[in-house]
């Protein structure tokens, strides 16, 4: 008989939960829709698994995620600029991330480090967990969702059951033709929904200056320290609802970025909000890195939504099987790698103050 | 009914009916909330994800690759015109067990001591009001409930706790709800309900909707622990505490 396929969980590394693109319709009871911080590499790493684009996958902070299969083979796949590491039988070696590959049973994979940002995906092929209202992400604070459905984050010893090698699975691995640039343009945010409870000038500031990610930074959010943006008046509204991406700014003048495991609602003002397609680069940003922020309409959001689903569409259409031949991918990416500091104003950015 | 159009980012806007805490405006929420959900689920407003009713306005959320800010709005105009001709749906009434004694209550002293009137009479004007779940959100089944009568208005703790135990019963500013999880917390706790306000298994994962009606009914702390032991175990179906539902009634007469 056939052990079952596992995959064990070593160490989870800084932090690594299951997450899917999250549990829709209950922010109405109070429940976020929590799910994947960036929605691009969750969809890469799995086309490169043979996944569904939208399946559950392993969501990691910084490095230190160290992964062992067990009773047979597991393809994985990484996506992130990650250093990714292999123990089998030829000892440990380093690879390069953007691509999947096979570990046999008694293989390891590690993430050393990020080279650029702090989340990376795994997927994971035959990765199957229960969903939970609708989704496998991983809620800790209300607990639902994770490996067991209990809201449980990935911990030492946790060994994922997977379901028997499809062919998709069994295929060649593959690789993403070029690693996505990394995006150095402003963070595009709508101003409202509660712009006009601000000082004239609290907008401008906003656009105007860098930000630095403070140390507190996690899933629920991102507390930025930089330019004091003044309210107008009181800085307490009467609770309204909360959406990734707002950015509510307490008494003291200092924005935090709302993420996936956010409140449903608050009681701050919300000067702005990140536009959908900027807010997984917003995310994986790493505390002491800077940003800045430029104004757009909503309509111009809507516009460069469409245009990043384009890019999305093109990276994942340029997967393709894995070259036999040995070539370095490590030296072929590393000319792609940039540091993560996000300041250049792109060429597609007007401003709207 | 008076509004205004809020963006929120290129995937939500909010359609804000006011600015306070007032019945009013929470029937106006409530009554376009019911509208869209009926379109939404005929079919009649693609890409839109789910709204959020709060005190005083909606959000929606949409997929901005399915549709946009204008197209919704010109779908959405017409609800919010006829916003002002909806009766509110009257929610489910609820009353549900409260120990106001011992642990359960350690706040009560000091509220009854802040507020110059003595403990019993705390728990009587506390008791002695039918509340209207304005909203839910904070944590996941958290109910903000009002008003409170007068006497029991009091801003929130200067110190907030970094633990409030779940079930805790609480007020601030006004408002009353119970925490359904423990979390941090800065309301002032003055009992603890028995009855789990979320559950994921149950079809309706949040015991309480926005527009219910909430009474609480004094327990003594025997009564809780068994009320809790007999929950855990499953002997006892929340959905007792449950003692009118008017939604259910009209639709089954329709």
């Amino acid at each position: 008989m056939n052990a079952r396929t596992e995959l064990e969980i070593v160490s989870p590394g800084a932090f690594a939960s299951i997450q899917d693109d999250g549990r829709r319709g209950f922010r109405r009871i109070g429940v976020p829709w929590a799910g994947v911080l960036d929605r691009r590499l969750m969809r890469i790493a799995n086309a490169l698994a043979g996944r569904p684009e939208y399946a559950p996958v392993i969501e990691c902070f910084d490095g230190g995620l160290h992964v062992v299969a067990h009773g047979g083979a597991v393809k994985l796949a990484v996506a992130g600029d990650a250093v990714v590491e292999i123990d089998d039988t030829g000892g440990r070696r380093q690879l390069a991330p953007w691509r999947s590959l096979t570990l046999a049973a008694g293989e390891a994979l590690r993430i050393r480090k990020m080279d650029n940002g702090r989340i990376a995906m795994v997927a994971v092929a035959g990765l199957d967990v229960p969903a939970v209202m609708g989704s496998t992400s991983t809620y800790v604070r209300a607990g639902l969702g994770g490996a067991s459905g209990s809201g449980r984050a990935l911990t030492t010893g946790t060994r994922l059951a997977l379901a028997p090698a499809t062919d998709e699975s069994r295929g060649l691995d593959r690789v993403l033709a070029q690693a996505p640039a990394a995006d150095t343009r402003p963070i595009r945010v709508v101003p409202g929904p509660q712009a006009d409870h601000f000082g004239t000038d609290a907008l401008a500031t906003l656009v105007s200056g860098n930000y630095r990610v403070s140390a507190e930074a996690d899933r629920m959010g991102i507390r930025l320290e930089g330019a004091r943006l003044e309210h107008a008046g009181a800085a307490e509204i009467v609770s309204d609802a909360t959406v990734p991406g707002s950015i509510q700014v307490p008494g003291a003048g200092q924005p935090i970025v709302l993420l996936a495991d956010a409140q449903t609602a608050g009681g701050y003002p919300k000067i702005a909000t990140v536009i959908t397609a900027d807010l997984g680069r917003l995310a994986a940003l790493r505390p002491g890195q800077t940003l800045r922020f430029a104004a757009v309409t909503a309509t111009e959001g809507a516009r460069i939504a469409r245009a990043t689903e384009a890019e999305t569409r093109a990276l994942i259409a340029s997967i393709r099987p894995l070259p036999a031949d040995g070539v370095d991918l490590v030296a072929l990416y590393s000319s792609n790698l940039v540091d993560g500091v996000v300041h250049a104003l792109g060429p597609e950015y007007r401003p709207l103050y | 009914m008076s509004h205004r159009i809020l963006d929120a980012g290129d995937a939500a806007l909010t359609i804000e009916f006011g600015n306070v805490i007032d019945p009013a405006l929470l029937a106006a929420v409530n009554a376009l909330d019911a509208a869209i959900l009926r379109l939404q689920h005929g079919g009649g407003l693609p890409g839109v994800i789910e709204s959020m009713p709060t005190f005083r306005s909606l959000t929606v959320f949409f997929d901005p690759l399915v549709t946009d800010r204008d197209t919704l709005l010109a779908a959405l105009q017409p609800l919010i015109d006829a916003v002002e001709h909806c009766t509110p749906t009257d929610g489910r009434h609820w009353q549900l067990p409260v120990c106001y004694e011992g642990e359960a209550a350690p706040d009560l002293a000091e509220v009854a001591s802040t507020l110059g009137i003595d403990a019993a009479e705390v728990v009587a004007l506390h008791s002695g009001t039918e509340y209207l779940v304005y909203m839910l959100g904070f944590l996941p089944g958290f109910p903000f409930m009002g008003d409170l009568a007068e006497r029991l208005h009091l801003p929130r703790r200067s110190q907030p706790r970094v633990r409030v135990p779940a079930g805790s019963v609480a007020i601030a500013t006004g408002l009353t709800a119970i925490y359904p999880w423990e979390s941090p917390g800065g309301w002032h706790l003055l009992g603890r309900c028995p009855v789990p306000l979320f559950d994921a298994r149950r079809a309706s994962p949040s015991l309480l909707a926005a527009g219910d009606k909430v009474r609480f009914v004094p327990v003594s702390a025997d009564e809780y622990r068994a009320l809790e032991a007999g929950l855990r175990r499953g002997e006892i179906d929340p959905m007792q505490w449950c003692v009118a539902d008017a939604s259910s009634a009209s639709e089954a007469a329709a």
